[in-house]
């Protein structure tokens, strides 16, 4: 449990609630001089940037140049992976350093979600998959639970398509519905965050338009942090964009900014596909 | 096609020493396979045909239910007023019996009957089915336990290490121990030490760590089969790792694990050497459930058991025409045994992985 030294906490004692919608961009997450390790090789440089809330924030930059690190430090999703440390710096959701020792990871991945580049719904049915988060925390009421799938699908834009058929294996849906259920499933917790591992990568382009158009809607209640390849998708869905060369940050500011009047002449040869 | 038009000297099949050599190879493996087929054949066919005699039979209903109903018996040959007469037990001493009241209402002494006895060749081996089923159903949920726990422990908890590295080596030589020496272990540690005695509980513990190495490995490689990504999207959803295992990872493993398992104890339910020190009777008048002073006796009773039966009655008694009948029904209903719960396993893993697939 977090000390009382530190007023905001990320545990809680309810569900939680979504946050009224921000007028003024109010900062989220602060990400302060972070220095992250994969074993000894260095993966994060001096990482300083700050998440918007109910911002679109992009990612953007070659493989291999940290975003997806960066993206999975968020939620202490690399606390999987062995020898990798934090090894300078902080990141603090809303004041609290989320690898401080009193900080509870499970607390902090329900109000940070994620989607990731493969889409992964569990094998169980459409209705499980969205119910999977919220059974964990206890939550056994069918009224309760069919209102949450309804308006979590909905929220994903998948309800009109598998409404008539939700108690059949999610694996059934085809690969767009698929990664939209998982968003559903990661909304079904009213995470405040959302973090989006490159979620289009695997899909067509008629499918990658609707999960755009879905980020476009989601933004107005949750804030959205996307790692894309694609830099098209960058500039169509985002509203601030960060440009990752060899695990340093070379540029962030407004995608509007960085796409048309880039500062740093390495930003301008990724974004005008000079390299990369 | 006109196959006339290719040159045909180039590519026309020469005997040569290459060629001859490639056809010996070909029949060499082929016969070594066909080797193999033969030995299974004839070892099946053997106890089939011989114990089919056992266990069915011409008249209705076909099967021999005695066989199956009966707890072993001595059979008496015996000669009586011109007539051979071949009896279990029980039905020997009603015989004579009556033979004595005829005589005795006639005034005469009893009959002089010249019998030869032959112990266990008549009555069938129920006592033996039951202990068997018993010993197996008890061994699989000890070591499903133990060996799914270990194998969660090994490949979702532990770091790697020297530590795991060394527990790994013992589960693979644990795996090479024969038989006997565990039979050994099972007498020592469970019957001596722990002074269980030779019981249903000793033999359970002796054949469950005798199969451990086997359920550890198909845990472990079941619960390798399932995509990293369901643990990291449970995970992430805000789940423990108990949580993301039973409910997310452990259900999708199980039939592999089922499968591997059940097949693995019902391999070594067939193993004569740990359960002969550790839980098997030559013979034993009750069942299992018979004649218990209180519910925990079950769990310190020796049992009659299929493996053991087949030792000895193929070893530990006079041998003659008549022993032969419950060698190989015995034999035969062991394999049909072994077949079930392989097919039954097997079952259960295809219902299990229509439910579960991806």
């Amino acid at each position: 449990m977090v000390t009382a030294a530190t007023p905001p906490t990320l545990s809680m004692e309810t569900s939680p609630q979504p946050l009224p919608a921000a007028t003024a961009a109010t900062p989220l997450i602060e990400v302060e001089h972070v220095d992250f390790f994969y074993g000894a090789t260095q993966a994060l440089r001096d990482i300083t940037l700050t998440i918007d809330e109910h911002r679109v924030t992009a990612l953007i930059g070659p493989s291999g140049c940290g975003k997806s690190t960066l993206l999975r430090c968020l939620n202490r999703m690399n606390d999987l992976i062995e020898g990798t440390r934090v090894a300078r710096g902080s990141i603090r959701m809303r004041g609290v350093d989320i690898n401080g020792p009193d900080v509870d990871v499970i607390e902090l991945r329900k109000r940070v979600g994620m989607v990731f580049q493969k889409s992964n719904p569990f094998p169980k049915s459409i209705y499980e998959n969205i119910t999977y988060g919220l059974r964990l925390q206890g939550l056994k009421n069918k009224a309760r639970l069919d209102e949450i799938v309804e308006k979590s699908l909905r929220g994903a834009a998948l309800w009109d398509e598998v409404k008539d058929r939700l108690h059949t294996n999610g694996l059934s849906l085809s690969g767009g519905q698929q990664q939209r259920l998982c968003i559903a499933r990661a909304i079904a917790v009213e995470p405040d965050v959302i973090l989006m591992d490159e979620p289009c990568s695997a899909l067509d382009p008629l499918s990658t338009s609707k999960v755009e158009e879905l980020i476009h809607e989601l933004k107005t209640r949750y804030t959205i942090v996307i790692v894309t390849h694609n830099m098209q998708q960058a500039a169509r869905c985002s509203d601030k964009t960060a440009f990752f060369y060899l695990g340093r940050l070379v540029e962030y500011g407004e995608t509007r900014t960085i796409f048309m009047n880039p500062a740093n002449p390495q930003t301008e040869a990724y974004v005008s596909g000079r390299f990369g | 096609m006109r196959r006339e038009s290719t040159p045909a000297s180039i590519l026309r099949r020469a005997p040569t020493a290459k060629h001859r050599l490639e056809q010996a190879v070909g029949w060499l493996l082929r016969g070594a396979t066909y080797l193999v087929l033969l030995c299974g054949a004839l070892i099946f066919g053997d106890i089939v045909w011989k114990g089919a005699k056992t266990v069915f039979q011409p008249t209705a209903p076909f099967i021999n239910v005695a066989f199956f109903t009966e707890a072993p018996e001595s059979l008496y040959v015996f000669e009586h007023a011109g007539k051979k007469y071949e009896l279990g037990d029980r039905a020997y001493r009603a015989f004579t019996e009556e033979l004595a009241l005829a005589a005795k209402a006639r005034g005469e002494a009893p009959p002089a009957i010249k019998a030869e006895s032959y112990v266990y060749s008549a009555g069938g081996i129920f006592p033996n089915i039951v202990g068997t089923a018993l010993l197996v159903l008890g061994a699989m949920i000890i070591a499903l336990v133990l060996g799914v726990s270990a194998a969660v422990y090994l490949n979702e908890y532990a770091r790697p290490g020297k530590f795991i590295t060394a527990i790994r080596l013992a589960i693979m030589n644990l795996a090479g121990v024969p038989s006997i020496v565990f039979g050994l272990f099972g007498f020592g540690l469970f019957v001596v030490f722990f002074g269980w005695n030779v019981s249903l509980l000793a033999g359970w513990f002796t054949l469950a760590f005798m199969v451990l190495p086997v359920v550890i490995t198909a845990s472990e490689e079941a619960l390798k089969a399932v995509p990293k990504s369901f643990r990291e999207g449970s995970l992430a959803l805000g789940a423990t790792k108990w949580q993301t295992i039973s409910r997310n990872v452990l259900p999708y493993a199980l039939p592999g694990i089922l499968t591997s398992s059940i097949l693995g104890i019902a391999r070594a339910a067939g193993e004569t050497a740990p359960i002969m020190f550790t839980a098997a009777y030559v013979v034993r008048d009750q069942l299992p459930w018979q004649g218990l002073a209180k519910w925990t006796d079950f769990f310190f009773q020796g049992v009659m058991a299929l493996p053991y039966h087949i030792y000895v009655v193929s070893s530990k008694i006079p041998q003659n025409e008549y022993t032969e009948r419950v060698q190989y029904g015995t034999a035969f209903v062991f394999l049909l045994l072994v077949a079930l719960i392989a097919t039954a396993s097997i079952l259960l893993r295809n219902r299990l992985r229509n439910r579960y697939r991806w």
